[in-house]
This record gives C-alpha cells, sequence and structure tokens, in this order.
C-alpha cells in the first residue's frame, strides 16, 4: 500500500503536524520506504491468535477511590503560560 | 583517580573515609567541566545541586546512616522528571519545562543517598539509535578507532549521553531508558554493562512516555556489580503506575557472584542474521564457551518469530508516541508557536518543536491507527507480538536464558546510516525482542573489534528473574577480562 500526496497531507492534518508543500515529497518518500518494510508482517499466520496489547500481561490492580495527594497550587502552576489567580491561563480550546 | 572507582569500590572507599562524597562529587564535576564541552553527554549540569546532596551524603556518613548509594555519583537521562530541574526529553517541545515533582526512580536513587551530576543528553524523546536526533545536538563517543582516530563516533542510543558520561568517567553510573534497545545498544557501543529489567520491575511514572507498553528504565554502569546495586534502589512496586509490578526485590548484588554451573543457556538460531560479521559472530562462540567451561550447557533453541520483531515494533512504538505526544500541543506548557486559529497554533508548535524523526514517527503512528487501517496494521502487529512472546515463553520451557550479540555491529561514526531510516532501525534487531515481550535482557561487555571498538553480548531471561541475568552476565565478565577503556575520560 503505498501513500500519495493527498494521503500524506491527511495523515499530518491528524496528527496535528504543519507540512509545508515542499516537504511532502520527502515525507511521502520515507513513510512509503516504512511502510513498504512493514509489509512482511503480512507473510504471518495470525489466525485465532489474541492480540498483546502490552508485555506485562496482567491485571490491573484496583484501588481505593480516595484523595491521597494534593495541595500544590503553585508547584502546578509553575510551568503555566500564564496565570489569572490560581487558574491557568490558555487560549481558548473550546468553542 | 577517583573517577576510576567502580561504585562499590567507592562506596568502601566512603564509609572507610579514604575520601568524602564531596571529594568524589567534585572530581566528576570537574571531569565534566573538561570534557563534556566535547562530549555533549550532558544537556544540563548540576553543579551546586550535586555539591549539596554530596555533603549531606558527608553529613550522613559520619553518623552512620549511609545507604545503599549514599555519595554516589550518577548520571540521569533526561526523560526522568527531577524536581526543579529543566527535564527536555531532547525535544525543544518541551521549551523551559522544569518539572515540579520526581520521578519514583529518580526518587528512589535520592532516597538511598545518591547524587544526580545532571540530565544526561538523548535521542529527542528516546527516538534513535545514535543520539544524533537530539535538539541539544549529537553526543560524540568517548571511543575512537584506532586505524581512524580522526572520525567521531555515535555512543548508541536513545540513552546516549547516560552511556559517553559513564564511559569517560563523567558519572559512576547512570540510569536509562530502553523502549527498543536504548539501554543495551549504547552499552555495547561504549563498553558498558546495561540492562533492561523486566517489563514491570521499574516505575515509569515521572518518566517521559515514548512508547507505554515497550518502555523501561533501567541502569548503565561499568561492571555487573554496579550495575546490580543501581538496579536494586530503582526497582520496586509503584502504585503510581499501573503497570508496576507488586513482586520483591531480590538481592541482586548477591546473584552477580552465583555462577553459572547446572545452567542451561540457549541459543537462538535466528539471531545468525545473515551478513553477521565474522567478528561477531566468533564473540557469540567465544561467550559460549566461557559459559561452558563455567559449567553451563549451552542449548540450540528457536524465536521463530523474531525476525518480524523490528516491523511489529515499527508499528506498536509509533502508534504508542503518537498518542503519548498529543499531549504536547503547545497550550498549557512547553513551547508555544502563535496561529491564525486554535489549529494553526497546534500545527505550527509541533511543526517547530519535533524533530524530523519524531514527526516521521508520529505521522507513522497516526496512519497505522486511522480508520480503515488499524486491523490491517496495529491489530496484526499486536497478534505478532503476542507470538513473539510465546515463542519466549516456549524457549524458557528449555532453558534458564539466552545468548544473543546485542547489536549487530559495532559504534559507527557520526552521519552514518543517517541517508534511510531503516539502516538506523536495523541497529535495533537483535534488542527490541525483549521489549515486545518484557523480558529482562542484559548487555555486558565481551571483547573488542579489529578497530579496537567495544562489543557486549546480551544475555536475556525470563520474567522477574534478573537474578540469573546478573549471574550470567558476571560470569561473562570474569571470562572476559575486559579492561579497554576509552581513549576520551576523566585523566586520560
Amino acid at each position: 500500500m503505498s501513500l500519495d500526496h493527498a494521503t500524506v497531507r491527511r495523515i499530518a492534518s491528524l496528527a496535528r503536524i504543519r507540512v509545508e508543500e515542499h516537504e511532502v515529497e520527502t515525507l511521502r518518500t520515507e513513510l512509503n520506504g516504512i511502510l513498504g518494510w512493514i509489509e512482511q508482517l503480512n507473510e504471518v499466520d495470525i489466525a485465532g491468535i489474541a492480540p498483546l496489547t502490552g508485555a506485562a500481561n496482567m491485571a490491573l490492580a484496583m484501588r481505593a477511590d480516595v484523595v491521597t495527594d494534593g495541595g500544590y497550587v503553585e508547584k502546578i502552576l509553575a510551568n503555566a503560560p500564564e496565570r489569572i489567580g490560581d487558574f491557568y491561563a490558555v487560549p481558548k480550546v473550546v468553542e | 583517580m577517583l573517577t576510576d572507582l567502580t561504585i562499590a569500590e567507592a562506596r568502601d572507599g566512603l564509609r572507610a573515609k579514604d575520601f568524602s562524597a564531596v571529594d568524589l562529587t567534585t572530581a566528576h564535576l570537574d571531569a565534566i567541566d573538561a570534557l563534556n564541552p566535547r562530549l555533549n553527554a550532558y544537556i544540563t549540569v548540576s553543579h551546586a545541586a550535586a555539591l549539596e546532596q554530596a555533603r549531606r551524603a558527608d553529613t550522613a556518613l559520619a553518623a552512620g546512616t549511609q545507604r545503599a548509594l549514599t555519595g554516589i555519583p550518577l548520571a540521569i537521562k533526561d526523560l526522568f522528571c527531577t524536581e526543579g530541574v529543566r527535564t527536555t526529553a531532547g525535544s525543544k517541545i518541551l521549551g523551559p519545562f522544569v518539572p515540579p515533582y520526581e520521578s519514583t526512580v529518580t526518587a528512589q536513587l535520592l532516597r538511598d543517598g545518591a547524587v544526580f551530576l545532571g540530565k544526561a543528553n538523548l535521542d529527542e524523546f528516546a527516538m534513535g539509535s545514535s543520539n544524533m536526533t537530539s535538539a541539544f545536538g549529537p553526543v560524540e563517543s568517548p571511543w575512537k578507532r584506532r586505524q581512524d582516530q580522526a572520525a567521531v563516533l555515535v555512543p548508541g542510543g536513545s540513552s546516549g549521553g547516560s552511556a559517553a558520561a559513564v564511559s569517560a568517567r563523567l558519572a559512576m553510573g547512570a540510569t536509562g531508558t530502553d523502549t527498543g534497545g536504548s539501554i543495551r545498544q549504547p552499552a555495547s557501543y561504549c563498553g558498558l554493562v546495561g540492562m533492561k529489567p523486566t517489563y514491570g520491575r521499574c516505575s515509569r511514572w515521572g518518566v517521559v512516555a515514548f512508547a507505554s507498553s515497550l518502555d523501561h528504565p533501567g541502569p548503565f554502569a561499568r561492571t555487573v556489580r554496579d550495575t546490580a546495586i543501581l538496579l536494586g534502589s530503582m526497582a520496586g512496586h509503584d502504585p503510581k503506575d499501573s503497570t508496576s509490578a507488586c513482586v520483591p526485590v531480590p538481592d541482586f548484588e548477591a546473584a552477580c557472584a552465583r555462577g553459572v554451573a547446572g545452567l542451561r543457556i540457549g541459543v537462538p538460531r535466528e539471531y545468525r542474521a545473515e551478513g553477521m560479521p565474522s567478528e561477531i559472530e566468533a564473540l557469540w562462540q567465544q561467550g559460549l564457551d566461557w559459559l561452558r567451561a563455567a559449567g553451563a550447557e549451552v542449548v540450540d533453541v528457536s524465536l521463530p518469530h523474531t525476525r518480524y520483531g523490528l516491523a511489529t515494533y515499527y508499528i506498536v512504538a509509533p502508534a504508542e508516541a503518537s498518542s503519548n505526544l498529543a499531549r504536547y500541543d503547545g497550550v498549557r506548557f512547553g513551547l508555544r508557536h502563535d496561529g491564525e486559529d486554535l489549529r494553526d497554533l497546534y500545527e505550527r508548535t509541533r511543526a517547530e518543536g519535533f524533530g524530523a524523526e519524531v514527526r516521521r514517527r508520529v505521522l507513522i503512528g497516526t496512519y497505522v491507527l486511522s480508520a480503515g487501517y488499524y486491523d490491517a496494521y496495529y491489530l496484526r502487529a499486536q497478534k505478532i507480538r503476542a507470538l513473539i512472546l510465546k515463542d519466549f515463553t516456549e524457549a524458557f520451557a528449555k532453558v534458564d536464558a539466552l545468548l544473543t550479540p546485542t547489536a549487530p555491529s559495532a559504534a559507527f561514526a557520526q552521519g552514518e546510516n543517517m541517508d534511510d531510516p531503516i539502516k538506523m532501525y536495523l541497529n535495533d534487531v537483535f534488542t527490541v525482542p525483549a521489549n515486545l515481550a518484557g523480558v529482562p535482557a542484559v548487555s555486558v561487555p565481551a571483547g573488542l573489534d579489529a578497530n579496537g571498538l567495544p562489543l557486549g553480548l546480551q544475555v536475556i531471561g525470563k520474567p522477574f528473574d534478573e537474578e540469573t541475568l546478573f549471574a550470567v552476565a558476571g560470569a561473562i565478565e570474569a571470562a572476559a577480562g575486559f579492561a579497554a577503556v576509552p581513549q576520551v575520560r576523566a585523566g586520560g
């Protein structure tokens, strides 16, 4: 399966990464190289195999639903781009 | 020289008051000041904080309240969040981010008295095998080709700064992370011991995420015993990481001298890759001979799906990365590039903040997870991952550990393998399967190539049986007598 110009643009848009027009062709070649190499996986018989999502292969532990930590307003706001009182001030992200 | 001591030796010397923790830390900071401008192993050097930690270590030593690592100077891969010390992940996109918290692994090292010299350079978001993708510049390996002293070699990656620092005596040990070989391959290139423990053994909490189901924090050091000492401090259950394993931490250090008598060592026949350099093949046979001579039995085994490990990895890892890196959007922290609207802000910020390799992987990951392609790529890769784990499980029914080369070559020069991403990816062909299966693996220096560059052997073990890996690595270390030192080093 080979990516065309429009598909590269669509993937970049889904990934929210700006790609300049002059970069598309190089990216297309690189991505097709990687995807072409990955095609080797099609020769593996995977019938009846359950997917493995993680190496741990363990049941996640339950824990009590209680507050165990907190009270770090200043620490948390230390990396905020701007603050208004005890709140983060950021560009509007919800219409 | 104080900088040449092993961690075990320094621990004894500190307790005997042969020197102070301040002496030891100062010796390392002086070495960093002299050599880091050239090697670029550290992105951030914490002179004042390190000396303050060393003074506290001396107080503890005087009071007799020392712990396992009191006064031992370490390098911390700049992927671990360190409270009050800038953390970059080797990327521009985190901007001036200073974590307000300490990762669990580094908090445990501090609990045990370690001194943090600074934050070690790495490939951007740990994506690379050469340290060439760091936004803070490449790291120069302290090792030189005998025949070509002018060539600047890579230390390997992604934990290239950690490996270069420990090798050049700019730290006694270091933390790394290993998602596809990022501890073991640089350990092999730099003549160090590096362990990727079992998935779940070391908490990932506070480690900047690359691929969550594949990321493994682990230690580097110059000896097997030192590596075991570090892992003993870094390991343990952490309720803040839901994949952290609730299993006891054994005495890893005691396991190093256990010997290999009676152990069954498997040789996976599929690792005999075509085109493997003859000196690596010879070293592998030498390693098997050493283990036989020490009383182990060598057994042929098969891992039939291992040849698909790398291609599987290049679906799973980018998929998880594209998801993990979605948080870097320029809104709440880190770099921001303003745009015409919100979407433009996201796109410009991420274009400016991510380097070429990170961008490639995020795009691959986005594609393999996108509607219509998920089953063909991601789901198929997860099923092959299950087959790779099954191969290991079946092999470990017959043997106690596997022996393989760590990497298909010795260190290459800066600029080599850069023309085609897949060429760079192939460096990890022997290391990636252990990440997919979550089983522990260690690289131990075993010899030099014709150019005088280090070559490592890899021991792969059963889940949560790092003790056997330390025993096997200890036997190889004893037989190999690896005493080579890099040309560029403190006092060198």
